[in-house]
């Protein structure tokens, strides 16, 4: 089938994309803030919220048996997808920011000192900042940072040198929601782990457009969140090796995460469920499965093939267009001439993400006029402050794009920006 | 676009938000009232870069506003500027509604035109362009004036 026909195919799966923003037919370039989700995914929220609706791991009848077998099947489905080992290594979270939560919290407390290191890089997140400092300051520690160099490419070459014995972790992005280019994370790993450092990867990006297989990368903790990839929202994974989990301390509290419970002392539960308190977002979590599913599908065989050209299609021609049809364009993260694909990790391979700004131009403005042509994008600071500050900005535009998008949205999107810049200039 | 002639005695808050709702009735097409704001916008006057200082600075996610005050008989004159156009464009609006009013008039207007004219969204303060603060900011010098009256 050609290209076109199985990218239409696949946007017929997502109802959001039919609907109109402003009058006009909604063009959805904001997929690194969520995706919109495929009928698969609808479908089961509708069905369990009506008809499977149970606390999980609790009860004795078969509604909440079928319930937790949802819930479990998922689970099971998130180890497929990342090759993880086991079962007890996939935690359920409420996104990424609360599996690095976690680990700052839990991991720190275990096994940080005063005036001991973390590492973070320097394209975080504020998900993989503030929590690091927030444990910092309890702790006494200090926050190290891996810089980037002027194209945005992480200084790996320094890292060895940053590892003294005072570092206990790196916490590194796999790929930055601002400059879309894939992290070398499979050196860093190796680097620290010469040091017998453990790794935290921040891959809110990285489970979305690359195989992550958390075993051949010997990440040990891997965090993502499920609306960012076809799921439902409120919901996240933090893969960790047993090795630290089982020695990390729980970080919430309360039920399910128990094993015997007195008014004095408690033991607590086997993993995963020692660090799942309370009822569990159970509905949210069940639709991983059908979301991975609907993932793998749009990255192998005669599908996958077609995601894979349409994307490189859209960022050469996103590449080119903005300097050229735009103009006075300046583009954040470019790759080093290489321009691929899907689900490649290829480690400075660019991915369908485009923030950039026009010179003269307020970001806001821009978006705001994109907004009534139907063009959804995101501005401002990205909850990436200090890399944007260091490339010198307060403010970017970006345009993120999946298997949905079309080279036509592309091209609508570049025809809107020039109309934007017209008015603004 | 706006170049009304004043008449001698200042018109009412309200009288100039219907004269703003008034102009824009005639825009049907989303993008022509932009560029209309965006004209406004680009033809306020900018304020000194020495008048740029932190004590004027509103700031927003998106973009930042300046507002300086001024008293002069009994009324407020407010001068703004914004790294944004079309929150600058807003601002020469809001400016002109509020410009050379006195404090009291400014703390019982009951500002209705933006949303009437369609911008309501620029007014959220999720937006966060600094428009919502500045308002609240011109309420707060309004009631600072009107107290320094009575003393």
């Amino acid at each position: 089938m050609e290209t076109k026909s199985i990218i239409e195919n696949i946007r017929k799966k997502f109802p959001a994309l039919a609907q109109q923003m402003n009058g006009q037919p909604l063009i959805y370039l904001d997929n690194a803030a969520t995706s919109q989700k495929p009928v698969e995914v609808l479908e089961l929220l509708d069905k369990m919220n009506a008809k499977v609706n149970a606390n999980v791991h609790r009860a004795m009848y078969q509604l909440s048996d079928e319930a937790t077998g949802l819930y479990e099947g998922a689970r099971e489905r998130v180890r497929q997808f990342i090759n993880a080992p086991d079962r007890e290594n996939i935690i359920y979270t409420s996104g990424t920011t609360a599996s690095i939560n976690l680990v700052a919290s839990s991991f720190c407390q275990k096994y940080l000192m005063r005036g001991d290191v973390i590492i973070i890089t320097a394209d975080s997140h504020h998900s993989n900042i503030v929590p690091w400092q927030l444990a910092a300051e309890r702790i006494g520690a200090e926050i190290r940072i891996l810089p980037i160099d002027g194209r945005g490419a992480l200084r790996v070459d320094m890292l060895d040198k940053m590892l003294d014995n005072k570092v206990r972790i790196v916490a590194a992005t796999h790929i930055s929601n601002v400059l879309g280019i894939v992290n070398p994370v499979n050196k860093i790993i190796q680097i620290a782990h010469s040091h017998n450092i453990p790794v935290l990867i921040d891959g809110a990006q990285g489970i979305v457009h690359t195989y992550v297989d958390v075993q051949k990368m010997d990440c040990d903790f891997y965090a993502f969140s499920a609306h960012k990839i076809y799921g439902a929202t409120g919901v996240g994974i933090l893969y960790g090796k047993s090795y630290y989990l089982d020695e990390m301390p729980p970080y919430m509290g309360g039920g399910d995460m128990v094993g015997t419970v007195t008014y004095q002392k408690t033991s607590y539960a086997p993993l995963p469920l020692k660090f799942e308190a309370g009822t569990p977002n159970f509905i949210g979590a069940s639709t991983l499965k059908p979301a991975l599913d609907f993932a793998a599908s749009v990255r192998d065989g005669e599908v996958g093939e077609a995601v894979k050209a349409s994307e490189q299609e859209i960022i050469k021609y996103m590449l080119n267009a903005l300097p050229d049809e735009v103009g006075d364009v300046e583009v954040y993260g470019l790759p080093e001439g290489k321009v691929s694909s899907l689900a490649s990790d290829d480690a400075g391979d660019k991915i369908p993400l485009f923030s950039f700004n026009i010179k003269g131009c307020n970001a806001g403005d821009v978006a705001q006029l994109l907004d009534k042509m139907g063009i959804a994008v995101r501005t401002g600071l990205m909850c990436a402050e200090p890399l944007l500050n260091s490339l010198g900005v307060t403010s970017v535009i970006r345009a993120s794009f999946a298997p949905y998008n079309t080279l036509d949205e592309a091209k609508k999107f570049i025809e809107c920006v020039k109309r934007a810049k017209k008015m603004l200039m | 676009m706006y170049c009304g002639v004043k008449s001698y005695k200042t018109m009412t808050i309200n009288e100039i938000q219907n004269q703003i709702i008034e102009e824009f009735s005639i825009f049907t097409d989303w993008m022509d009232k932009y560029q209309y704001i965006i004209d406004l916008g680009k033809n306020l006057p900018i304020i000194d870069e020495a008048d740029k200082k932190d004590e004027n600075l509103i700031k927003g996610c998106q973009s930042r506003v300046w507002l300086i005050c001024s008293e002069k008989d009994g009324k407020l004159f407010f001068r703004a500027d914004s790294d944004a156009i079309i929150t600058k464009g807003i601002i020469s609006l809001l400016i002109r509604v509020y410009n050379e009013q006195t404090p009291k008039d400014i703390l019982d207007s009951n500002l209705h035109f933006i949303d009437t004219i369609g911008l309501k969204a620029n007014l959220s303060p999720t937006r966060a362009n600094g428009l919502v603060s500045m308002i609240k900011q011109i309420k707060i010098y309004a009631l600072a004036f009107a107290e320094k009256d009575v003393k």
